[in-house]
């Protein structure tokens, strides 16, 4: 019998369980590695070189290089472990999650200071809230497509 | 003999740290938020314990996903700041209490709960913000010149930490119970201390995909509202609730039944009879949105 995944049904979101986890593992390896200032100095240095000393799938490798979060996400990537990249780069955690919504910087710490994003319409997927697929990219993101 | 006396909850955001070390906190945006905080800092100068049982949780830091304890008590005689990526936070290293926290692992492992034991674990913002924001200097030191952190913590402090990071993490129910389970083992230890126990991570937030960002007051604090008047309630709550209510890092509010269940309203023997003492005293609760991408909830319990 299947494994319950009620949370399959939540919009814009994807929970890291052993399924992400397994997908993940030498992408989310790879950014643990990070928290060491001397690998930090040589991925900077050949970003591309030091990504190939891992395990990782060529998607991985292509979607750490474009800093996609979301794609990153999808090939099993975690937020926290994902946070090193940021961190690796300088980003705030405000400035990694912002970058997944499509606003620009300015827009997403504006929403937070407003109050954040509203659960309303969002908590299934059918629903028509600004974290609906049907609605990406949000913010300035959206004009330019 | 040694008993629990309250229970703090507080987020753990790392931004508060951040802005804590880079000296921000009378800054517009952060005011508000570290004001909410300066009661606490002399509540724990006139209710000073002897051990804090810090319950928090690891963010991919020390346990990579080569291990993934669900539940493990740092047992170590002290325990470094983590280098998160941006460097290690520039706060005091944490001096543990080895022989109090191998009491309660052998205890609560006697009574079912089967912990992992960590001897060597370095720290990461889970734990050194909750810390900062409650031993910190306050709003007005910070004004007349005072470092925001402080030259060493006020006393011991045993790490806990609980996989909320790779999903199933534990359940409200299972949490809520291992309090339980700690207090009978903190009751059976006969050196008189006075300890707390700290509940941290959430409110509401969401850190990943179109829906981050996220954040649900009204939740939060009905959150908080039965959390103080019927937590045995609030822990049959299913973690779809949480998810899909206060966003996949939300989640991190299981932590907080942990240090609930261990407050003397709701203890039991070992045998599962209650022995329910007086409702615990709200000393303070605070509510502020947002600090980056969360929402910050707070809570002190006098037993």
């Amino acid at each position: 019998m299947a494994l319950d995944k009620p949370y399959l049904d939540v919009p814009g979101t994807i929970i890291f369980d052993a399924e992400q986890s397994r997908k993940g593992y030498w992408l989310n390896q790879f950014c643990m590695s990070l928290m060491k200032a001397e690998n930090r100095a040589r991925f900077k240095a050949d970003e591309r070189a030091y990504l190939d000393e891992w395990a990782m799938s060529e998607e991985q490798k292509q979607a750490v290089l474009a800093r996609d979060l979301n794609w990153c996400m999808r090939t099993g990537g975690n937020i926290y472990f994902l946070a090193k990249i940021g961190a690796t780069d300088g980003l705030s955690f405000q400035q990694m999650a912002g970058s997944m919504t499509g606003m620009t910087e300015e827009e997403y710490r504006h929403m937070m200071i407003n109050g954040g994003r509203s659960a309303e319409g969002n908590r299934f997927i059918g629903e028509n809230g600004d974290a609906q697929a049907q609605n990406q990219p949000q913010g300035s993101g959206k004009k330019a497509h | 003999m040694a008993k629990i006396t309250a229970s703090v909850y507080t987020s753990h955001v790392p931004a508060i740290g951040a802005a804590m070390d880079m000296g921000k906190t009378q800054e517009t945006y952060w005011q508000p938020l570290f004001k909410g905080y300066d009661y606490s800092k002399q509540w724990l100068k006139d209710n000073k314990p002897d051990v804090i049982f810090l319950v928090y949780n690891d963010h991919a830091t020390a346990f990579s996903l080569e291990m993934i304890p669900t539940f493990a008590i740092g047992t170590a005689a002290e325990f470094q700041p983590a280098d998160e990526g941006w460097g290690p936070r520039p706060v005091p290293k944490v001096i543990g209490h080895p022989d109090l926290a191998s009491h309660i692992a052998q205890s609560v492992i006697q009574d079912d709960f089967d912990l992992t034991i960590v001897n060597k674990m370095a720290v990461d913002h889970g734990l050194t913000v909750p810390l900062s924001l409650m031993c910190g200097a306050s709003m007005p030191e910070i004004a007349a010149g005072a470092k925001a952190a402080p030259v060493a913590w006020p006393c011991p402090v045993i790490p806990f930490a609980v996989n909320v990071v790779q999903y199933p993490v534990p359940s409200g129910r299972r949490c809520f119970e291992l309090g339980q389970a700690i207090r009978r083992a903190v009751d059976s230890y006969d050196p008189d201390l006075n300890v707390h126990i700290w509940g941290t991570g959430g409110m509401s937030h969401q850190l990943q995909g179109p829906r981050a960002g996220l954040i649900n007051k009204a939740w939060d604090n009905a959150f908080l509202d039965q959390l103080i008047a019927d937590p045995e309630g609030l822990s049959k709550k299913p973690h779809i609730e949480y998810v899909r209510e206060a966003g996949s890092e939300g989640i991190e509010l299981v932590m907080w039944l942990i240090a609930r269940g261990a407050m003397a309203d709701v203890a039991e023997n070992p045998k599962g009879v209650a022995q329910h003492g007086m409702a615990p005293k709200v000393a303070h609760r605070f509510f502020h949105v947002p600090a980056s991408n969360t929402a910050v909830g707070h809570l002190i319990l006098e037993a």
